[in-house]
């Protein structure tokens, strides 16, 4: 199972209009820099419930989505 | 050329939805209900593992309970549903701006000038919906919006069904005719008592038969029966603006007499009234819906001679209607009242020089009304008959009035072409 998180985080506003998240603020204050953003597209999320904008983000090799979700970002973090 | 018409059906969605964004909900029956405090305490929808149990919808939440005891019961969150409908409609619109909604959940699409087939553009917005939004939709092809609607019913969820030129003789026609839009318990039964069950039997019945059967809506079913119904899809933003006002609730308890009933009347005529003014509209068709305790709606509706907006005139009129109508037969729980045929207010219309029936005089009072009640809120001026009882009347219908789908443009014309 997994839980929806929401999160703070640091985008760039191109000037054609696309949002590109940079950075995610993480609930106990660490600091994940997106080293590429893969994919954009809209979508369910199927783990944690919803849906929205997703980014398809490699943070330190690992790929991972991120919800624009009605002006909130989330993820879907794994239940420990 | 034949018309590319598609029907989008959004499956059990409110559940659906409410499935989409807890997905701790997904493998267990959940029902979408209001609150069953205020007598609201119906199912308003299930998902698939609710259905399995026999829920149906409009079944107290009690009666449920006793078919499935772990039902997991949600209370409705309409913004939420409102947001994901329009995500819906934004992917419909990436195939066609004809788009016509039909409520939330449903919506006609004329996608003729897309190269596509429809039956491509059906998957496409099938796939998309369940990959984007998390939810599942069934789609109807067709060549009219009839048996397109009939389409989406046909098979569910996350599917597409077409009726073409070619297959609808074979699939269309031996469905029942009571699945064809417009087809109500009351039709259904006249039709049946001349054994004619299903949609092929409208069809290949005597047009004359069924216009004296049904007086003019005969030759229109039998003209959709056979699939010429030449309605357009009208996108939203270009429907007729409003086209009827109205207000219902379920009471906080049965309704058991006239008095009763004429309370409730006065309640949603205020607030009918209320809102036709606020948009300066007058209308002269009341409509009266009555659901009584099995659950059974009847409606009834007259047209004036001439036009109305006065909170007096809408309750006498829809309170005529139900003493004309209703027989008793069995407690009222459920109330609507509606008023169509609507212009703006300021007509050129036959003024009466005495002004003997006091009308002119009563919409000045409403008026005024309208006025104080905006500076000193609802209860500042009331109406003594909704005294005799605070608990049935004390609901303001204004606050949350309910909109209905106006659905097809009901124009008998667009159906039937003679």
């Amino acid at each position: 199972m997994s839980r929806k998180v929401y999160v703070e985080v640091a985008a760039v506003f191109t000037p054609e209009g696309t949002v590109l998240p940079q950075e995610v603020h993480w609930e106990d204050g660490r600091v994940y820099t997106i080293d590429r953003v893969l994919d954009i597209r809209h979508a369910a999320a199927m783990k944690a419930g919803g849906c929205g904008i997703r980014y398809t983000c490699r943070i330190r090799g690992q790929q991972t989505y991120l919800f624009l979700d009605d002006g909130r970002w989330f993820v879907e973090a794994h239940e420990a | 050329m034949d018309r590319k018409i598609l029907h989008v059906d959004c499956n059990k969605f409110y559940a659906s939805v409410e499935c989409c964004l807890h997905p701790e909900l997904r493998d267990k029956p959940v029902a979408v209900g209001g609150s069953e405090a205020s007598r609201h305490g119906i199912v308003l929808t299930k998902n698939e593992i609710a259905a399995k149990y026999g829920l149906t919808t409009g079944e107290p939440l009690w009666a449920a309970r006793r078919k499935c005891p772990d039902l997991v019961v949600v209370p409705p969150d309409f913004p939420t549903y409102a947001r994901f409908s329009r995500m819906v409609r934004k992917i419909m619109a990436d195939y066609t701006p004809l788009i016509e909604p039909f409520g939330l959940d449903e919506a006609w699409l004329d996608v003729t000038a897309d190269s596509h087939s429809g039956r491509e553009i059906a998957h496409l917005i099938r796939r998309r919906v369940k990959e984007e939004l998390g939810i599942t939709v069934s789609v109807g092809v067709s060549f009219n919006k009839t048996f397109a609607k009939l389409g989406s019913d046909y098979k569910k969820p996350d599917a597409v069904t077409e009726f073409s030129r070619e297959n609808f003789r074979q699939r269309v026609w031996p469905l029942p005719i009571g699945d064809l839009l417009f087809v109500g318990k009351a039709t259904q039964r006249k039709l049946e008592e001349r054994c004619l069950y299903t949609i092929g039997d409208v069809a290949c019945a005597d047009p004359a038969l069924l216009q004296a059967m049904l007086g003019k809506w005969g030759p229109a079913l039998h003209a959709m029966a056979n699939g010429e119904d030449h309605q357009p899809v009208v996108p939203s933003e270009q429907a007729a603006g409003v086209q009827s006002v109205s207000n219902g609730m379920t009471t906080p308890r049965d309704l058991v007499d006239d008095r009763d009933v004429q309370r409730v009347i006065t309640v949603l005529a205020e607030s009918v009234g209320r809102r036709l003014r606020e948009q300066q509209l007058i209308g002269r068709t009341v409509e009266l819906y009555l659901r009584d305790t099995r659950l059974v709606t009847t409606s009834h509706r007259t047209t004036l001679p001439h036009y109305i907006q006065s909170t007096g005139d809408i309750a006498a009129t829809a309170f005529e209607l139900f003493q004309k109508n209703y027989r008793w037969q069995q407690p009222l729980r459920s109330i609507t009242v509606g008023i169509t045929a609507l212009e703006p207010d300021g007509l050129p219309c036959q003024l009466d020089m005495t002004d003997s029936t006091g009308r002119e005089k009563r919409e000045t009072l409403d008026k005024t009304v309208d006025r104080l009640r905006q500076r000193f809120g609802d209860a500042c001026v009331r109406r003594a008959i909704l005294l005799e009882d605070p608990a049935l009347t004390s609901l303001s219908p204004y606050d949350a009035h309910t909109v209905h789908p106006t659905g097809f443009s009901g124009k008998l014309e667009d159906i039937y072409e003679p």
